[in-house]
């Protein structure tokens, strides 16, 4: 079974940038993109100063949403394997975090490594059997994986942990003394710097052998097999890794929202991340920003348009991007830069 | 053009001196939300998601508020409720409400829904010192004053329903042999704690059995085996619809027959009763503290009259046989009442104080006989009931007014 043909519509961002012929502007191009990305980061850092704390708490979770993004984008996008169970990743990131901070005390950034990890091995264990079914086979193992989560946090023996369906209240981490910082502004550069480290990892990750032999099982299964690419362990390892990110992104989550319970982990939540990877554009590191955009501000866009069916307004948008931007926001401003490059240069 | 402005000018000082000086009001003091005109009020509703039935109480507010807008508002001033969708999932609620306090600024929280989305932003309105009024939940953790003081419930609470149950046995029963089911989460022990609290330490030897389930059970058919076993005459359940339905037809298909008395939230005669068998459920008793709109006893009654009337009117979508319509009804009035009694002094505190010192407020559409109250040390507002019979066909209610008597 082959991985449906949309996945492929879109090359890698390393790709791209590789193609014969631009080399000659590599050098130009990329100091430009050092500078574009050094603006963005310092944008990213005036923006709580300039907006409410309830703004920035949005922002927060925006954070929130594309390192999550991410870690799906490397599973969908990368490497071809639909999951619509990621929510139960960012469920168990956001239970190991509220278990560690309200049980044992653990100071709130410690539990983001802990969860990444916890968060790793779980999706380690359940890619190594699921990986045995492929596309769509394994996108219903994910979902039902989302499914089960919420009503497995609610089982009697563990309730003592998980505070069964009323869940755990946790208490928001106060800023820095010396930080001079609100709660949520301090909560948002906290967001903001693990993204940034997690896109770094990510990037380094995706662009180096690991990625490209990701993408070549995506690709063409069989050549990567013949190249020597262990597909077996590259799969696991991207289902790993791709929970990690969600686990740490639902560890994040929950300390920003102070509360986890199952109600919290509905499949919706699932379905929304794939939504994020598609709108924000497969297989691209900044398309998981602007997908997390996406999940983030369209569903308040919508409610506010319509009380009556604000799902079917998200709907309509949801069509609008798809037809306006079928390669995603990130391949939709590719594509338009790239033709006003060229003509810029005659 | 000079001409012009002259000329508006002339009428602006001119109609300036026709105005009277305005009055001295006693002060008038306006919180976030209040002003001369408007008094803006802010809720989540589950629009969406799993609970989305009840997005009709949020409509039935927008209704009932839009009629009192058209006839004056309060003290002059419309009442604006910004209802938001938070599709029941408490990180949306904690959003929502952030939302509603720091960007709308609205004056108070009015019937926000659901345990688990109050749970999340419980602290966070409380810090801020946002009156969080008349929760639409049962749990009875909303009625903590001295740790919460911004939050005050409004639904009778679970352990008030159980300590009434308790007290009727005693009076009625005396020698009851109690058999007991609850659900095995907070919500069973909830009810649980009130019946045990109400049958005191005399009335804990009349409990001969008390069995639990988990949600995740199938079925409760060997809980209803071992409580028959146990010889109890009388039958305390505590469950929801779906194992409620199984509990009541099992105590009947065993040959048990028990004086059995069933928990509000299983008491719905479609999702409950129907599919236990009708004929099986005749003879059941429950609490209830408003009028039901399916008993026949109040067809008549003046104030379900202009309740349909309003239904007809302003909420003509609604379902008249809906309770939660009703409910949603009587929960609007208690809120008018509260800003009625602040006065023009809409300040956070001052909502906060008045409802807080509710006294013996009698609703049109609560059972007759029952009043509201609360006071600084207590947030329980619902503290009766009435007691209620399943005919085969509706609930008919029974008897006097039990409170809790707290």
């Amino acid at each position: 079974m082959k991985p449906p043909s949309s996945l492929r519509s879109l090359p890698p961002e390393g790709a791209v940038r590789q193609q014969p012929g631009e080399a000659g502007s590599v050098a130009g191009s990329s100091v430009r993109k050092i500078g574009a990305l050094a603006l963005l980061i310092a944008l990213a850092c005036v923006l709580p100063f300039v907006v409410s704390n309830y703004r920035v708490f949005q922002f927060t979770l925006v954070l929130v949403y594309a390192i999550a993004l991410l870690g799906l984008n490397m599973l969908t996008g990368y490497n071809g394997q639909i999951s619509l169970g990621h929510g139960a990743f960012y469920a168990i990131g956001a239970y190991t975090a509220a278990i560690l901070m309200d049980k044992f005390g653990v100071p709130y950034w410690l539990t983001l490594p802990i969860a990444g990890v916890v968060c790793a091995v779980v999706g380690f264990l359940f890619g190594l059997p699921a990986l045995r079914l492929e596309g769509l086979y394994l996108s219903l193992a994910t979902f039902a994986l989302g499914v089960a989560l919420p009503q497995i946090l609610k089982y009697k023996g563990i309730e003592h942990w998980t505070g069964g369906a009323q869940g755990i209240v946790i208490t928001k981490p106060e800023a820095p003394e010396w930080s001079g910082l609100s709660q949520d502004q301090w909560l948002y550069f906290v967001a903001l710097a693990v993204m940034l480290l997690m896109f770094w990892l990510g990037w380094n990750l995706l662009r180096g052998r690991i990625g490209r032999a990701m993408v070549a099982i995506r690709d063409q299964p069989t050549a990567a097999r013949a190249m020597g690419v262990d597909s077996a362990m590259v799969k696991s390892m991207t289902f790993g890794v791709s929970a990690m990110y969600t686990g740490v992104a639902g560890a994040l989550g929950a300390i920003a929202i102070q509360f986890v319970a199952p109600d919290s982990f509905t499949i919706f939540l699932s379905i929304s991340l794939v939504v994020g990877i598609v709108i924000g554009g497969l297989a691209s590191i900044s398309g998981a920003i602007w997908g997390a955009l996406f999940i983030q501000f369209i569903p308040n866009v919508a409610d506010e348009i319509s009380k009556a069916a604000p799902w079917a307004i998200y709907g309509l948008f949801l069509i609008g991007f798809m037809y306006v931007m079928p390669t995603g926001v990130a391949g939709f401003i590719r594509i338009a830069l790239a033709r006003w490059r060229r003509r810029r240069v005659p | 053009m000079t001409t012009k402005t002259t000329r508006r000018q002339t009428l602006i000082a001119a109609a300036s001196l026709a105005l009277p000086a305005a009055p001295a009001y006693a002060q008038k003091k306006y919180g976030p939300g209040a002003s001369d005109t408007e008094i803006k009020l802010g809720q989540t509703m589950p629009y969406s998601g799993p609970a989305s039935a009840y997005g009709t109480i949020g409509k039935t507010h927008q209704a009932y508020f839009k009629m009192l807008n058209e006839a004056g508002g309060i003290n002059g001033r419309k009442i604006n409720l910004i209802s938001l969708d938070d599709g029941y999932s408490p990180p949306k609620t904690v959003e929502q409400v952030r939302k509603l306090v720091e960007q709308d600024e609205v004056l108070a929280l009015f019937q926000t829904l659901g345990t688990p989305s109050n749970t999340a932003i419980h602290k966070y309105v409380n810090a801020k010192k946002v009156p969080h009024l008349f929760l639409a939940t049962g749990a009875t953790k909303w009625s903590d004053p001295k740790n919460f003081p911004w939050t005050l419930g409004f639904n009778l609470s679970y352990q008030a329903e159980g300590q009434i149950y308790a007290r009727y046995l005693l009076k009625n029963k005396p020698n009851a042999k109690i058999g007991i089911l609850f659900q095995n989460d907070d919500f069973g022990k909830d009810v649980l704690k009130g019946v045990e609290d109400g049958l005191g330490a005399a009335g804990a030897k009349l409990v001969v059995a008390k069995v639990s389930y988990e949600v995740t059970d199938p079925t409760v058919d060997s809980q209803i085996l071992t409580l028959q076993g146990s010889g109890a005459d009388t039958f305390i359940n505590i469950t929801t619809p779906k194992f409620g339905a199984q509990a009541v037809r099992k105590a009947w298909d065993s040959g048990w027959k028990p004086l059995h008395i069933i928990n509000n939230v299983s008491a719905s005669v479609g999702s409950v009763l129907t599919p236990a068998g009708l004929d099986k459920s005749v003879g059941l008793l429950t609490l209830q503290y408003y009028k039901d709109p399916n008993d026949p006893q109040w067809k008549d009654d003046p104030n379900m009259l202009e309740w349909r009337a309003f239904m007809g009117r302003y909420y003509r979508d609604g379902d008249p046989k809906d309770a939660s319509n009703l409910y949603a009804y009587i929960t609007a009035q208690t809120l008018v009442h509260v800003l009625k009694a602040c006065g023009n002094d809409l300040t956070r505190e001052n909502v906060m104080k008045q409802a807080a010192s509710i006294k013996a407020l009698k609703l049109p559409l609560m059972l007759p006989g029952m009043t509201l109250n609360t006071s600084p040390s207590d947030y329980f507002l619902v503290k009766q009931g009435q007691l209620a019979k399943f005919t085969g066909t509706q609930w008919q209610g029974f008897g006097e007014v039990l409170s809790t008597g707290a």
